[in-house]
């Protein structure tokens, strides 16, 4: 166990560092002169977080851009990355799959969740109920990965299967099925773990929104004759519209970004691999880092309208406060 | 993942609720009326669907929990079945998990060193994010200078870009520029934290800009400063929010793969437990059943966390406020 106190040190240091940097920071700022304190407490409270942001954040995303319009020698070639990847037939079929994903999950993350809520809602032992769904966001994707290999696991025919679901198949007197090596379904039984992680959020957001809506709307629609499904349809839905956008967007851009999963359960073969994980696999494994920035650049342009919309919502409720 | 709550007026609205409802109904009347709505809505068949929605989400990882105490010889081998079988012969060890944290031999996983790098990266980095961006999410709430809003906005929109994006450009930043030695944690630490910073300043400036402006003037009229005032009044206010960033940055960094992958350079001083976990996963071998109890290592502190601090977690989904 001694390797702990060389990384305990290294921790402590780092802590110490930070403290004397922000004290500074303080000091500098109480005792600044009078005329300019109001300028400096600005630049000192912002400046850390500003230039972090800009030089980690801002000016790789720029010089990304740059970059993918490069070969692998980092000579500048045009869109040659770009034709590579809407010709190739491994590279579409990345873009192909990435589409799938950020359709698939958080459509179905949303109905489930918003299903799940509605279920639960006001029924006994609501928390523990929400804390199992809920349960999978705190888990990695790496674990995830390892817990749904488990429970994809396939045995060949007349072997004892060790996966729940090839023993339900086999139970059902069906063939043991390969759910991770048959293309097109793979990427579905893929989506499936980024599913069981996401509902959970979807559920939480829209639980909290559900028990938002008024009540008397709910028992004024009841009394119009409205069935238990138009309640839902007509007063509750409308009711949670915004969290409904929320949940979708946040699991969309979450979805887009996804990388572990494919990366622990296939490595993106077998026809499974999606666009930010082709993106590590090009920039950092096959020496293409023009290729690897054309593919996060294209994450970002799906990314992109997503931003737009959610920076001007953002506006329009700052204008109405 | 990334969470990016639009800010609104839910939050209130959750808090208000309650009295809204006392407003327009009788709080006599709404008793009974909500007991006869819930009948109606509740039937068996919902009450099933859920159930069902429960098991199906649960098992997985019980599937993993029980596995990871099943003998090698029971997991792998011709002489191998489902856990499920576990509930027939109660054959349990706990092997396995002294196998995997055991730190001896090429041939063990050591996931004990690999769980102390990850707690090792993850603390300060939660500090650090918790420090720098209350600074700006405070400057950002009650500074007072130009482009303050377009500021704001500006961060919220970088939440959203990429990490793949910058994880280029960055390395070459590290390592060419800075001379950042690889297989330190700094890499680690700064990336992480640069990375923390959008999200950490959004959902702390929802919280801290709606702390009443009348405090914070009661105290300037007292002759506190912008520093006095940030770590005295601020910071103590905002322990809510602070609690479920940090739950939020904690659980983040501790189970990304993508960063470590990219900055630690892979070495057991180094890399985080989610990289070894990938690492002997990735490779099928005579030793694929200490997978289950080694993932089941690395899931066992974020685990830990989310039960432990659920209702800070949750209130922090809903801080930056939904609209219902």
């Amino acid at each position: 166990m001694d390797f702990i106190g060389g990384k305990l040190l290294q921790v402590v240091i780092a802590l110490a560092v930070f403290a004397a940097i922000i004290g500074l920071l303080m000091l500098l700022v109480d005792r600044a002169p009078k005329s300019a304190k109001d300028k400096i407490t600005v630049i000192g409270f912002l400046a850390p977080a500003a230039v972090l942001l800009l030089v980690g954040l801002v000016y790789p995303a720029v010089q990304t851009s740059f970059l993918a319009f490069t070969d692998s020698a980092g000579r500048l070639n045009g869109l040659d990355n770009f034709v590579w990847m809407f010709t190739q037939p491994e590279a579409l079929a990345t873009l192909r799959n990435t589409v799938i994903w950020t359709v698939l999950v958080p459509l179905l993350s949303t109905v489930f969740g918003l299903a799940y809520a509605v279920f639960i809602d006001k029924a006994r032992g609501e928390r523990i109920l929400k804390a199992l769904v809920f349960m999978p966001m705190a888990i990695s994707f790496v674990g995830a990965g390892i817990i749904w290999k488990l429970v994809y696991d396939y045995r060949g025919p007349g072997i004892e299967q060790t996966g729940v679901l090839n023993a339900l198949r086999v139970a059902l007197g069906m063939e043991p099925k390969q759910f991770l090596l048959d293309a097109p379904e793979n990427t579905v039984f893929l989506i499936i773990v980024m599913v069981w992680i996401q509902t959970g959020f979807a559920m939480v957001i829209l639980s909290a929104a559900i028990k938002g809506v008024p009540m008397e709307l709910v028992e004024a629609a009841r009394l119009d004759g409205a069935n238990p499904w138009q309640q839902f349809r007509n007063v509750t839905v409308p009711g949670i519209r915004g969290s409904l956008v929320v949940v979708l967007t946040t699991i969309t851009i979450a979805t887009l970004k996804v990388f572990d999963i494919v990366r622990t359960m296939t490595a993106g073969n077998y026809d499974t691999s999606v666009v930010a994980n082709e993106m590590y696999t090009q920039a950092f494994r096959a020496g293409e880092p023009g290729r690897g920035a054309a593919l996060a650049l294209i994450l970002f342009l799906m990314v992109l309208p997503i931003v737009v919309y959610n920076a001007r919502v953002l506006r329009q409720q700052k204008e109405i406060r | 993942m990334t969470v990016m709550p639009v800010p609104d007026e839910a939050a209130k609205n959750t808090r208000t609720e309650s009295k809204r409802v006392g407003r327009a109904v009788d709080p006599d009347d709404a008793a009974p009326i909500m007991r006869r709505v819930k009948g109606k809505l509740t039937s068996r068949w919902a009450t099933a669907a859920a159930v069902v929605i429960a098991v199906v989400w649960t098992v997985p990882t019980f599937g993993l929990l029980v596995s990871s105490i099943r003998p090698a010889a029971k997991q792998v081998g011709p002489r191998s079945d489902g856990w499920w079988n576990f509930f027939a012969d109660w054959d349990f060890t706990f092997k396995n998990y002294v196998d995997v944290t055991a730190a001896a031999g090429s041939q063990s996983a050591n996931l004990s060193q690999y769980f102390v790098n990850s707690l090792a990266i993850v603390v300060p980095v939660t500090v650090f994010v918790l420090v720098l961006a209350s600074m700006a999410a405070y400057i950002f709430a009650w500074g007072n200078f130009k482009g303050r809003e377009a500021g704001f906005i500006f961060v919220f929109a970088l939440q959203i870009i990429p990490l793949q994006m910058a994880l280029i450009p960055l390395l070459q930043l590290f390592t060419q520029v800075l001379q950042i030695p690889p297989g330190s944690y700094t890499q680690l630490w700064i990336a992480h934290t640069i990375f923390g910073l959008p999200l950490g300043i959004f959902l702390l400036h929802n919280f801290i800009s709606e702390i009443p402006g009348e405090v914070i003037e009661a105290a300037k009229v007292d002759g506190a400063g912008h520093t006095t005032i940030f770590w005295r009044i601020i910071l103590p206010l905002s322990v809510p929010a602070l609690a479920s960033l940090a739950i939020f940055q904690f659980l983040w960094v501790w189970n990304d793969l993508l960063v470590a992958l990219v900055f630690s350079g892979g070495t057991a001083d180094v890399a985080p437990i989610t990289q070894r976990l990938a690492e002997i996963s990735g490779t099928r071998g005579s030793r694929d059943y200490l997978n289950p109890a080694a993932a089941f290592v690395s899931i066992i502190v974020p685990l830990a966390v989310f039960f432990g601090l659920q209702r800070y977690f949750v209130r922090g989904l809903l801080a930056g406020g939904l609209k219902g």
